[in-house]
């Protein structure tokens, strides 16, 4: 078993629960979805740079071989650009729901009955 | 070239005429005049007809100044440059055929805003309609001086918009506002095909200037796409044109004012389609193609338009008509595709311009003075409205076909033209139809006169009929002066021009010819004289002719096309409706649907088989993580309902991930992700407090099923993507040069950081501005989060979970003391070495925010709120700016934003330092993390706390007073 099938696969795995916690009807599992897709895909972003062992992104005259730094940089901003995000939606869905007193996406009510369009309540 | 080769004595002409700022301003008089006038709208009504008709003369002074060159075949243009990049340049040129419409669109222009300041009445905005109309003017004008087919489809589209407003124009008419709507719809729907084929055209000849198109004929007649181009074309220009089946809208159209319907829609716009037949003849004409689509329609459009007006009794409604008809047969004349049928139709212009234009303003002086055009309640107008009658009367009879008017002639010609050609090799087809179109054509003419000025005088008109003063006669008797000259005088007077249009329209020189009145006894006369007397019968016998109409099925355009946009709005309706019905969870799977279709799509044309690539071998450790993170994301997906647990679960899956990047040399990746984990959490932690703990779990339904599917499957693809991709050697990177150029350009070894600081420091000065935004939209969301509804729920929230009674615990306040300190060294450290080694501002900020978040949890939001001394605000603000100056400097050294520079410096003690510009870039970084951070997280706690009214603590560490109460009870 290769290290790349296991980042691979793991960022399959991310990606589908990433996916499915999106669809969910909460804002809590869109939040939990959204940050799981962050992973993902920093993940992913960061493996096309090839994946590399022992050899960090520090330039010295004598090393010849070394790892990609590029995806490496972008990698880093994309992570900070997710924290932001992930900080925007969940008080977005903090606000939403201290205004309306769900936390539905569809602002649905908590309790009540199945919009005829909407999808399902959890 | 065809220009050139009319010009032999171009460089005698004198150098007046070349210069090339006269054909601009000539474009532009019109858009001043439009702006004068809707800038003047406070004025009298005769100064707005004053500017506007000053403005025309101008320009068409201008243009007739120029026409002595343009007829000796001298080369005009003038030239702009304005996106040479796609090959659109103001470029203008004045030839013959240009010269003929710019001046009756002028010309005719001059004599409508004369007539329009008589005709409409003190209720309408003269200004509004004057300003619409020049710019009309300016848009028409600029059609037929465009040298640049994209320029002349900028114009083309103004023509459609601003004859939408002028239909529109008295827009509290129902009929107003729908033939406005449907001419634009069909006008613009061609606009559009015609932009598609004369890019398509461009491309063929390599050129957006008409000039070098006209002299690619046979490339682009020979090149495959020369159907597309030519088909795309003619459905703008049939629009345009009103051609069969597009015809419908013109009718409509006639809810404008008249004024409008006789410049607009007879003279000028509906002409730009005939003109631009004209216009490419040289190159798309002469095929079989050309002939069959544009002759045919031409001779359907004429028949079909001849019909419908024979029976119509709105005076509008049968001009229009007849005006599809005309255009009917100026497109089948350039469809014929012969040098001597465009010559034809070259002079067909200029009459049917000329009778038309006067015989809409005359419709207008009946409708005006009689106060109907329903041919039904007209009648014995002859001696009540004698000036009137005589000009109508004209105008129809060279409608007709009937000699000596100039109508005659061209219909003569036409006639000559269809005797001999054949059609799909049936000699008789278009000779007989063409008959058929003349005798109809003659029929409605005469009906046209006989309806209005003869029979009986009634009783019940609805105003006393008498002849209108100057101001409505004189427009259109000027241009029956113009119908009655050329008719006696054809060559002297139209001869040279209709000559040396020719030429420009066909290219070269035209055949030899003559305008005349008698051109013996022939075919064509033959054909004139059933023609007229068919018309006459058919009139006499009118009530017959109007039953066999009427058992006849002629479908209605308009319902058609009103049920077709109704479809149309509905299929769309119906499809965004499916798509986004505000269901957020609707979008987001249609959204992962159609990405994953791409993605299948693309998997499916493309190779997708894993690469040969050497992998790395696991160790048992590796695959130990891999599993614990495989089992974080599976107890994440399991227990999303009970939300604490899921959260401790995912800060599982994101230390792997660090710990990940570390193992796979990514040292400066995995102290981000494990600082932003910590931040992460404890932002969840804190909006939890106030949201709903667990949701209540439901059993597996449907939706679950279809989402898990749709999730396995872009899972699937996107590690099997990365999969492929790893296995597979890099394909030449840029990241070569990143690496060799970060010490000697850069003047640091970490390459990671050099990268954000300096070869990309403009994505990430925007990006700690995109982190600024969110903090700043995360405290005003909040800060107003304690008023009206929202602010209600957080008065009534009461905590729901159990509370320790320990609120401040004495090891965490003394531990978090103790880490400050430490903590800030480190930040810095880690901030100061990041050049070199792995840290930087990103992280360095993090760091020092979460030493900031800790004292807030040991202590308490408040405790610690009192105890700081920087706005939060002004540290994202500094950072932002201090980023901003340290790119800026470097232009003040004359290099590009944010060059960086660096050098070594030895200090006393410390030894020899690297400074660099970056290490300042990178404290801006840094302080915006740390006011962003803070500000999110802090304004967050804030509410949490109000929340939970609690009262401030005193010290640092304190119990929950309630408890203490209790106790004493």
């Amino acid at each position: 078993m290769s290290v790349e099938f296991l980042v691979a696969s793991a960022i399959g795995v991310m990606t589908a629960a990433g996916i499915y916690l999106t669809l969910r009807g909460r804002t809590f599992s869109v939040v939990l979805g959204l940050a799981m897709l962050s992973y993902a895909i920093n993940a992913f972003l960061f493996s096309m740079g090839r994946l590399v062992i022992d050899q960090p992104p520090i330039w010295s005259a004598d090393t010849a071989t070394y790892t990609d730094p590029l995806p490496q940089a972008l990698v880093l901003t994309a992570i900070v650009i997710a924290f932001g995000m992930t900080a925007l939606v969940v008080v977005l869905a903090l606000r939403a729901y201290l205004e309306t007193g769900t936390d539905h996406v569809d602002g649905l009510p908590n309790d009540g009955e199945q919009h005829p369009d909407a999808g399902d309540e959890v | 070239m065809a220009r050139a080769r009319l010009c032999p004595v171009a460089a005698l002409q004198p150098a007046w005429g070349n210069l090339p700022l006269d054909l601009i301003l000539i474009s532009l008089l019109p858009f001043l005049g439009s702006l004068g006038v809707a800038l003047a709208a406070r004025a009298p009504r005769m100064a707005h007809a004053a500017l506007a008709g000053s403005f025309s003369l101008a320009a068409l002074l201008l243009v007739l100044a120029k026409a002595p060159a343009v007829l000796a075949g001298q080369d005009i243009s003038a030239r702009i440059e304005w996106v040479p990049a796609i090959g659109l340049n103001v470029s203008y040129f004045l030839d013959p055929l240009g010269l003929m419409f710019a001046g009756l669109i002028l010309g005719i222009g001059l004599l409508i805003i004369i007539y329009a300041a008589f005709y409409l009445s003190a209720a309408d905005s003269s200004a509004r309609f004057l300003s619409f109309l020049m710019l009309f003017q300016g848009a028409m004008l600029g059609i037929v001086m465009s040298d640049n087919i994209l320029l002349l489809l900028v114009f083309w589209e103004l023509t459609s918009l601003s004859s939408f407003l002028l239909i529109g124009f008295w827009r509290h008419l129902a009929e107003g506002r729908q033939g406005a709507r449907m001419a634009l719809a069909v006008t613009g729907g061609g606009g559009l095909a015609l932009i598609a084929g004369m890019l398509v055209l461009g491309n063929i000849a390599g050129s957006y200037e008409l000039t070098e198109i006209l002299g690619a004929g046979e490339v682009i007649q020979a090149s495959p796409l020369y159907p597309v181009a030519l088909v795309l074309i003619l459905i703008g220009c049939f629009t345009k044109s009103a051609q069969f089946p597009f015809q419908f809208w013109l009718p409509q159209a006639m809810a404008a004012p008249t004024p409008v319907s006789a410049y607009l829609h007879s003279a000028t716009m509906v002409k730009a389609g005939v003109f631009l037949l004209a216009r490419l003849w040289p190159v798309l004409a002469g095929t079989d193609l050309w002939f069959y689509l544009v002759a045919t329609t031409g001779l359907v459009t004429m028949l079909v338009g001849a019909a419908i007006a024979l029976f119509k009794t709105d005076l509008k409604a049968l001009l229009a008509y007849s005006t599809v008809s005309h255009l009917g047969l100026l497109t089948m004349l350039f469809g014929f595709g012969t040098p001597m049928a465009a010559i034809v139709g070259v002079f067909h212009i200029l009459n049917h311009a000329t009778f038309k234009a006067a015989l809409f303003m005359n419709a207008g002086i009946v409708d005006h003075e009689v106060g109907t055009r329903d041919t039904r309640q007209l009648g014995g107008l002859l001696h009540l409205m004698p000036i009137a009658a005589t000009l109508g009367i004209v105008a129809a009879l060279s409608m007709a076909g009937i000699p000596p008017l100039n109508g005659f002639l061209s219909k003569e010609m036409m006639l000559e033209e269809a005797a001999h050609t054949a059609w799909a090799g049936s000699a008789w087809l278009v000779p007989v139809l063409v008959t058929l179109a003349a005798l109809l054509s003659a029929a409605y003419s005469f009906r046209y006169i006989v309806a209005v000025y003869f029979g009986p005088r009634r009783t019940d008109y609805p105003k006393t009929p008498h002849d209108p003063g100057i101001g409505l006669w004189g427009p259109p008797a000027a241009l029956v002066v113009l119908v009655v000259l050329i008719g006696l005088f054809p060559q002297t007077l139209a001869g040279p021009l209709v000559q040396a249009v020719s030429g420009a329209v066909i290219g070269g020189e035209p055949p030899a010819y003559k305008l005349a009145l008698w051109h013996g006894f022939n075919a064509a006369l033959l054909m004139s004289v059933l023609a007229v007397a068919g018309g006459a019968l058919v009139l006499w016998r009118f009530g017959l002719a109007e039953r066999i109409w009427q058992r006849l099925p002629v479908p209605v355009a308009k319902d058609l096309f009103e049920r077709f946009i109704a479809g149309l709005v509905q299929g769309c309706r119906w499809l965004s409706d499916g798509i986004n019905n505000g269901s957020l969870q609707r979008t987001l799977f249609v959204f992962f649907l159609a990405t994953l279709a791409l993605g299948a799509e693309g998997m499916s044309g493309g190779s997708y088989a894993a690469g040969t690539r050497e992998t790395l071998p696991a160790s048992p450790i590796t695959v130990i993580a891999w599993l614990a993170l495989i089992a974080g994301v599976v107890a994440v997906v399991v227990s999303e309902h009970k939300r604490f647990l899921a959260l401790i679960y995912i800060s599982v899956v994101g230390l792997i991930v660090s710990l990940g990047f570390i193992y796979l040399s990514a040292p400066d990746l995995a102290l981000t992700q494990i600082s932003v984990e910590v931040v992460t959490i404890l932002l969840l932690l804190l909006a939890l407090n106030l949201l709903p703990k667990i949701t209540l779990p439901r059993s597996a339904s449907v939706r679950h099923v279809r989402d898990a599917v749709l999730a396995i499957g872009a899972g699937g693809g996107v590690g099997w993507l990365a999969y492929a991709v790893m296995t597979r050697a890099p394909n030449d990177p840029i990241s070569a040069f990143h690496w060799a150029q970060s010490k000697p350009g850069g003047g640091g070894t970490n390459v990671v950081n050099v990268t954000l600081v300096d070869f990309r420091g403009f994505d990430t000065f925007g990006e700690i501005i995109v982190l600024g935004i969110a903090a700043l939209a995360i405290y005003a969301l909040l800060q107003t989060a304690t008023r009206g509804a929202s602010g209600a729920r957080l008065l009534a929230w009461i905590p729901d979970i159990v509370r320790s009674p320990e609120r401040h615990p004495m090891m965490l306040v003394v531990a978090s003391r103790l880490i400050l300190p430490i903590a800030i060294v480190v930040a810095l450290h880690i901030f100061l070495r990041g050049h070199n080694l792995p840290g930087g501002g990103f992280i360095a900020g993090l760091v020092f925010a979460i030493a900031m978040l800790i004292q807030f949890m040991a202590s308490g939001f408040e405790w610690a709120e009192e105890r700081r001394r920087t706005e939060r605000h002004a540290l994202i603000a500094f950072g932002v700016l201090i980023a901003a100056a340290t790119g800026l400097g470097s232009l003040a050294f004359g290099a590009p934003f944010l060059t960086s520079a660096f050098g070594y410096f030895h200090f006393p003690v410390v030894g020899e330092v690297e400074l660099a510009t970056a290490l300042l870039f990178d404290i801006g970084v840094a302080l915006t993390v740390v006011g962003a951070v803070l500000l999110a997280l802090g304004q967050l706690s804030n509410i949490a706390q109000r929340a939970e009214k609690l009262e401030t603590p005193k010290e640092a560490m304190d119990i929950d007073p309630t408890r203490e109460a209790e106790a004493q009870r």
